[in-house]
């Protein structure tokens, strides 16, 4: 489904990845874990086609295609999903309008009709109780006023509602409370699939006692050093980075 | 990766002014230049009583005492007034009897302007008046309005049919010594739409004019004069394009509005002039005066306008709230693109007690355009317990653009309270992101933000313009991020 290979991406002058390889098959559940500003925000960004940075070497296929070549919004419209740490607010423009919209463009995507305005909102009600979000909130504006918890549960739900076959998560569970986690949690875990793969990236173990990955990958200057399964998170936890970073180094010398 | 930023912008900002086009018809045009003799060859074209020549020559005499107004925020080479003919009309042979013996290329016109006067009649039941260069050429619904005493047609055929009403009221919101603009528009007017709702009648349907600029080295001097006798209620549609040409050309209009007790007028603008293109070559000059007063115990009045054409823009819809209890509302959207330049706002004179006013004006600014709100509130010593609240919000789309905001409030009693509130933002390259990571492409994702974010104006519109005006606030601003 996704094949990175040997990506460096750099924001202006500053090289942040810096050879990262990472295969993600159909079904299976990546954590990216990693001291701060070991890159994981970028990958992210660099997955979904932010264009402050530049992917100066490397390929990054996905289903057969080639990202790299796309714009932001066909990578979507393929079923790049990201739910971003910070989702932005857009004032004025309803939640349900800008769905509507998304999903019309993805739908248009596959040769799909959009929906009918009952189905859609069916569509909406049944996706809305899968992160528990207040009918309130899908009539409000995108993002506008909302709790960071809000926020975090919206990003869960469009995603729920666009479907696509590869979910980043951006550090979902930052600000979320133990509830709020969890709800995140049964969220993603009910639209894990056979076909649908997610890339978590997570500062905590935390999380993935919720969302239990297939395997746990850490990050590092930019590069996958340690990969492993739900244990290496469990151990990272329990030990920190430090050690991960001595053996680095010590290869390196 | 994703966009070669300047091919996009290059591709966007191409695109045309898609109301460009000019119409071969034949038309009466009067030499260029401005003296009496203009003055009285227009009102002898359209056989009018002396006093309304009278009327016109002293507005000439106050004209040619004043001077051309310097203090707006905007720059253009002042235009040559005797380079401009005041009158031209599309040549009709005999008066018409019915829209149906209108001249083909005029309903040619009419039809990609989307006035499809026939499906008008049956689908959407406004009643449009049609005024091209000088005069109006088409009024539809006019019998079925007659019935409900409402009186709906060009202000020519007014000063013939109903010269005790104009006779009353024109000049009298709007005086000739006003302005610059006002004076000259007094002088040379040429038509506009004349409208009387009588007491107690509710109009049944949106009333609109279509104001087309069409012949080369016209001005377009328009005058609009609109009564709500006691307990009436209208709602009035303003549209406005012209052909695409390389010099500028002058629209001076004046709209005058009356409120009586108790009675309601809402009136919408959607301006689409000929902006110039990219590099500021062309377009329409706007300096049009536009005031309403409310006469009356609790009468109101609403202005609401979306402004996206015009090479230069200077308008400043007002109230005059006279009637106790009465209320004035203004509703803006000003979108500057490329050398654009914008000075508009509204004034919002508090004389009656316990009036009430509400503005809410939303500039956008893109390219290296200039968009400045201008207004006043003033609450007389009169106006007890008044209330005001603005809001002025500027959303930049790009570095080069400026927004700028001029608010003058006067309070002159103590029982008053206004509330000013003002933003100024950039358009954030977070929240395009964020809508083209959900699968919406980049004019999609322009078009939503900056609707949204005048969306409490456009929410004021009639459904129909409101359609409208968002596809026109999409194209105006299309490409126009950086």
């Amino acid at each position: 489904m996704l094949i990175i290979d040997n990506i460096h991406a750099r924001i202006e002058e500053k090289e942040i990845l810096q050879g990262l390889s990472l295969t993600v098959k159909p079904g299976e559940v990546h954590a990216i874990m990693g001291p701060n500003g070991s890159g994981k925000s970028t990958l992210a960004a660099v997955l979904a086609g932010k264009s402050d940075y530049e992917v100066t070497e490397g390929s990054i296929l996905f289903n057969g295609k080639d990202l790299l070549d796309m714009a932001p919004e066909e990578r979507a419209r393929e079923g790049v999903f990201l739910a971003f740490q910070y989702p932005v607010e857009i004032p004025g423009v309803s939640n349900m309008n800008f769905l509507k919209a998304a999903l019309t463009e993805i739908r248009k995507h596959q040769g799909l009709e959009p929906l009918s305005a009952k189905d859609f909102l069916k569509k909406v009600s049944e996706k809305s109780k899968l992160v528990e979000l207040d009918g309130q909130l899908t009539n409000r504006s995108v993002n506008e006023g909302f709790s960071g918890g809000e926020k975090k549960r919206n990003e869960v739900f469009q995603m729920a509602m666009l479907e696509p076959t590869l979910g980043i998560l951006d550090e979902t569970d930052s600000g979320l409370d133990i509830d709020a986690l969890r709800i995140v949690a049964n969220g993603v875990n009910a639209m894990r699939s056979p076909e649908r793969s997610f890339v978590v990236i997570t500062h905590y173990q935390r999380l993935l006692d919720f969302i239990v990955p297939d395997f746990v990958h850490v990050l590092y200057k930019g590069r996958i050093v340690k990969s492993g399964t739900k244990e290496l998170a469990l151990e990272l936890e329990e030990r920190g980075y430090d050690w991960i970073k001595d053996e680095v180094e010590s290869v390196k010398a | 990766m994703a966009y070669e930023g300047d091919e996009l912008l290059d591709s966007l900002t191409s695109k045309e002014y898609e109301f460009g086009f000019t119409t071969n018809i034949a038309s009466d045009k009067a030499p260029a230049g401005l003296t009496e003799d203009t003055i009285r060859l227009i009102s002898h074209k359209k056989n009018e009583p002396s006093w309304l020549l009278e009327w016109r020559l002293e507005a000439f005499s106050i004209w040619q005492k004043m001077t051309e107004p310097e203090w707006a925020h905007v720059t253009y080479k002042k235009p040559d007034y005797q380079a401009i003919s005041y009158y031209s009309a599309p040549k009709a042979k005999v008066k018409l009897n019915s829209l149906d013996e209108l001249d083909p290329e005029l309903r040619k016109t009419m039809d990609k302007l989307g006035i499809s006067l026939e499906e008008q009649k049956r689908l959407s039941g406004v009643a449009v008046d049609f005024v091209m260069d000088s005069v109006s050429v088409a009024t539809s619904f006019k019998e079925k309005l007659g019935e409900l005493g409402i009186i709906f047609c060009s202000i020519s055929d007014a000063v013939q049919e109903h010269p005790e009403l104009v006779k009353k009221y024109l000049g009298s919101i709007v005086p000739r010594t006003d302005n610059f603009f006002a004076a000259l528009n007094s002088a040379v007017f040429t038509d506009g739409s004349f409208c009387y709702i009588p007491k107690g009648v509710k109009c049944p349907m949106e009333l609109s004019t279509y104001f087309r600029i069409n012949e080369a080295g016209t001005g377009q001097f328009e005058r609009t004069l609109l009564i709500a006798d006691e307990g009436s209620y209208v709602s009035y549609l303003e549209g406005c394009t012209a052909p695409q040409r390389d010099e500028n050309q002058l629209h001076a209009a004046v709209v005058e509005l009356i409120a009586l007790e108790n009675a309601e007028i809402k009136y919408s603008t959607v301006q689409n002039w000929y902006p110039g293109d990219k590099n500021g070559k062309g377009g329409i000059f706007n300096f049009v005066t536009k005031r309403g007063l409310c006469d009356g115990y609790k009468s109101k009045i609403s202005w609401t306008q979306v402004e996206t054409g015009s090479a230069i823009t200077w308008k400043y819809p007002s109230c005059i709230l006279k009637g106790d209890y009465s209320v004035g509302e203004f509703y803006s959207v000003a979108v500057t693109n490329n050398v654009q330049q914008a000075d508009t706002g509204t004034k919002m004179i508090h004389i009656g007690k316990h009036t009430k006013s509400t503005i809410i004006s939303k500039g956008i600014s893109s390219g290296h355009s200039q968009n400045s709100y201008r207004g006043l509130v003033q609450i007389n010593k009169s106006a007890e317990n008044s209330r005001n609240f603005s809001q002025c919000d500027s959303l930049l789309m790009t570095d080069t653009s400026g927004a700028h905001t001029f608010p003058y409030i006067e309070v002159k009693n103590k029982t008053s309270k206004v509330e000013h509130e003002a933003t100024t933002s950039k358009i954030g390259e977070d929240q395009i992101f964020y809508c083209l990571q959900r699968g919406l492409d980049m004019e999609q994702a322009i078009s939503l933000i900056v609707n949204g974010y005048a969306k409490e104006v456009l929410n004021q519109l009639p459904m129909e313009f409101a359609v409208e005006a968002q596809k026109l606030l999409a194209i105006s601003l299309e490409g126009s991020v950086g």
